[in-house]
């Protein structure tokens, strides 16, 4: 066991994998020598040479586009977007190329690959350094999201998606990279995508989130518990595939669901989450299906803390929706 | 600025520079016009099956059928990332004339399940990669290819066909500096036919020359006269072998003419000329080829005209198979999607399953 926290849990996987497989590439900017600006990548250009720890040019496309004709010829690629606020220029290679190749070609060429990229507010980052835009990619067909909330899962959710014969898109929540360490195992371990994780067992209401908004999450249901409102918490891990069963045990058995995701509230992951509970399980709900969700402004820098869903907000929600 | 363009046979065929004649086997040579041939035999019959409304669409290849030589030039085991314009270079690299009919139906047979438009394919088998529609974003993924020959240390190139168009994608100008900084054994081919649809070379770049784009990527660069089989095959091979030996990539703009339409959707009379049209249909890559051969007695007179009736009867026969097979099932919508079928997928083919049709 290691003491770690997420960026040191995400370095521990790439250096495992790298060293179990050579067929393993990583590939980014700043991810030698720099050891990539939050230092993810530390040490591995050292251990592993250029080759495999590559310093591209400065294009996310290019880097996309590249890890691409590496995955369709058998290498496993690693690619690293510095902030998720760059890999716009990449979307058309994600969107058309890596997600459809599967498809388009009637399942003769894949394009197994890892896309990490750092993501989410709350690190005074402004614009450019703070969107959450999974529910962008979780609208196009062919592609895996995955989110961890803490060390242990980000080392386990990271190596499922390396060996995953299908493209990952890996966010890390840059916010809690540091905030805290855990015991995480040196030994080879994984996390299954497609399996929430039920963090908190309560019996009034369902409170699913990922990411960093975990944390506010469970801040929000401690509260909560201190007002005697027993609130079970969902940590979903990966958005696509989603665990739709978990939710719908869950609500069923607590009748109340509020999800919590920090990106804007117009068509977020959390309309989805909001949708799908109103589908499967509307003859169970006692209260309106809730959302504490970012807003609908280009993301901001003083004012993130109101932008961002506060243990304070979530609590609302959650009396709102228990007094209903 | 421009380099010299490499021509080895003249407008008409005839053979202006001995020095760089390549020695190809005759059985090669012969294949490679075959090819050729059966290219302009399948846009014949894809535009009438098309306006038949038997296919839904048709991609033509006319006037550009000499790159037919970049298969010879190039090992089987290197991969070819096509535009989609290089049906010839699969074909002669064995991929079966059958498949490729059933690919227009889109019928049972067809190996992308009845999911690309006719023309758009590809075959792993023979190394030639499943094209999109996007232009351009296969150059960068050929050279990420190619990086993943050079750190493997394999003995191939990855090879790239695009347009003049795509030289002004974002994808052309990624490509082309990743290959050329991480030193990759990568063949850039652009085939330049003066026109992306409807807009002609001079407002898709200032340059003088589209080669002259190699200098500020540090790369080699040479220009041929893209119809002219034999300059294709050297440029080619040159461009090869400079890459296996750790050189580095080669952009190679090959100056050719889209003779037909864009694709069955598009009437170029709107935007260019008959008299324009007519030059270019002068300097026919198989004609020129064909003079060439039958004075290297790898043809006789009459040989193209067998052998055009030859193929001819094939893909009738062909084209009657393909025409009656189903096409795939409803079940097979989200195949492909993952390898292995999710439960919100598996739950969406359920619902989509109550309305197939008996």
């Amino acid at each position: 066991m290691v003491d770690t926290n997420i960026v040191g849990a995400i370095n521990m996987a790439l250096k495992e994998e790298m060293e179990r497989d050579n067929n393993v590439v990583i590939l980014g900017e700043d991810i030698g020598k720099d050891g990539g600006v939050f230092r993810a990548t530390q040490g591995l250009i050292d251990k592993f040479g250029r080759d495999r720890v590559l310093d591209t040019p400065l294009s996310e496309s290019g880097i996309i586009g590249f890890a691409t004709g590496l995955a369709l010829y058998g290498v496993r690629a690693i690619a690293e977007i510095q902030f998720v606020d760059f890999i716009w220029p990449a979307a058309d290679q994600i969107i058309s190329e890596v997600a459809k190749f599967r498809y388009r070609s009637g399942g003769e060429y894949t394009c197994p690959m890892v896309i990490r990229s750092p993501y989410g507010g709350g690190v005074k980052g402004a614009h450019y350094h703070s969107q959450s835009p999974e529910s962008i990619f979780a609208h196009t067909a062919g592609l895996k999201i995955v989110i961890p909330s803490n060390p242990f899962d980000a080392k386990g959710l990271l190596i499922s998606a390396i060996r995953d014969s299908d493209p990952v898109l890996f966010l890390e929540p840059k916010r809690i990279y540091r905030a805290f360490t855990e015991e995480v195992p040196e030994d080879d371990y994984t996390v299954p995508l497609g399996k929430a994780n039920v963090v908190k067992e309560g019996t009034d209401l369902t409170l699913v989130s990922y990411g960093s908004m975990l944390h506010v999450t469970l801040e929000a249901a401690s509260l909560a518990e201190d007002e005697g409102i027993s609130c079970e918490v969902i940590d979903l891990r990966s958005i696509v595939p989603l665990d739709l069963d978990t939710i719908g045990m869950s609500v069923m058995k607590t009748g109340r669901f509020i999800s919590v995701t920090e990106a804007p509230k117009t068509s977020g992951f959390s309309a989805e989450l909001s949708a799908l509970v109103a589908e499967n399980w509307i003859e169970y709900m006692e209260a309106p299906i809730l959302r504490v969700t970012g807003y609908d402004t280009p993301f901001p820098l003083t004012l993130e803390s109101f932008y961002l869903p506060t243990p304070k907000r979530v609590l609302d929600n959650i009396k709102k929706s228990v007094s209903f | 600025m421009t380099t010299e363009r490499i021509r080895i046979l003249d407008d008409e065929g005839n053979l202006i520079n001995t020095d760089l004649e390549p020695k190809i086997p005759k059985t090669k040579l012969k294949k490679a016009f075959e090819t050729m041939v059966l290219l302009r035999l399948i846009d014949e019959k894809g535009i009438k099956l098309q306006r038949q409304g038997k296919v839904s669409f048709h991609i033509f290849t006319r006037g550009q059928e000499a790159h037919v030589a970049a298969a010879l030039a190039l090992n089987d085991e290197d991969w070819i990332y096509p535009a989609y314009r290089e049906h010839g270079l699969a074909l002669y690299r064995g991929y079966p004339l059958e498949d490729l009919v059933n690919h227009l139906f889109a019928n049972i047979k067809d190996k992308h399940k009845g999911r690309r438009l006719p023309g758009l394919f590809g075959s792993k088998d023979h190394n030639f990669v499943n094209p999109s529609a996007p232009i351009g974003t296969q150059v960068i993924q050929a050279a990420g290819t190619g990086y993943g020959m050079k750190i493997r240390g394999e003995n191939t190139v990855s090879t790239v066909f695009f347009g003049d168009g795509a030289t002004s994608s974002n994808d052309f100008h990624s490509g082309m500096n990743f290959g050329a900084v991480t030193k990759s054994p990568v063949i850039y081919i652009c085939q330049n036919n003066q026109w992306a649809i409807s807009v002609p070379l001079k407002y898709q770049t200032a340059a003088d020359s589209i080669v002259d784009k190699a200098i500020g990527y540090g790369m080699n660069g040479l220009q041929i006269d893209g119809n002219d089989f034999l300059a294709f095959y050297v440029a080619v091979s040159q461009a090869r072998e400079r890459a296996v030996r750790g050189d580095g990539p080669t952009l190679i703009e090959s100056v050719t003419y889209r003779v037909g339409p864009h694709t069955s959707s598009d009437d170029p009379s709107v935007y260019r000329s008959e008299e324009e049209v007519k030059l270019w249909e002068k300097k026919d890559p198989i004609n020129r080829f064909e003079k060439y051969l039958i004075s290297k007695q790898v043809l006789k007179n009459g040989d193209r005209d067998k052998l055009t009736k030859k193929y001819d009867d094939e893909l009738n026969r062909l084209i009657d198979e393909a025409a009656k097979l189903p096409k795939f099932g409803l079940e097979t919508l989200f195949d492909d999607v993952f390898e292995e079928m999710p439960e919100f997928l598996e739950r969406q083919k359920a619902e989509i399953l109550q309305y197939k049709e008996d």
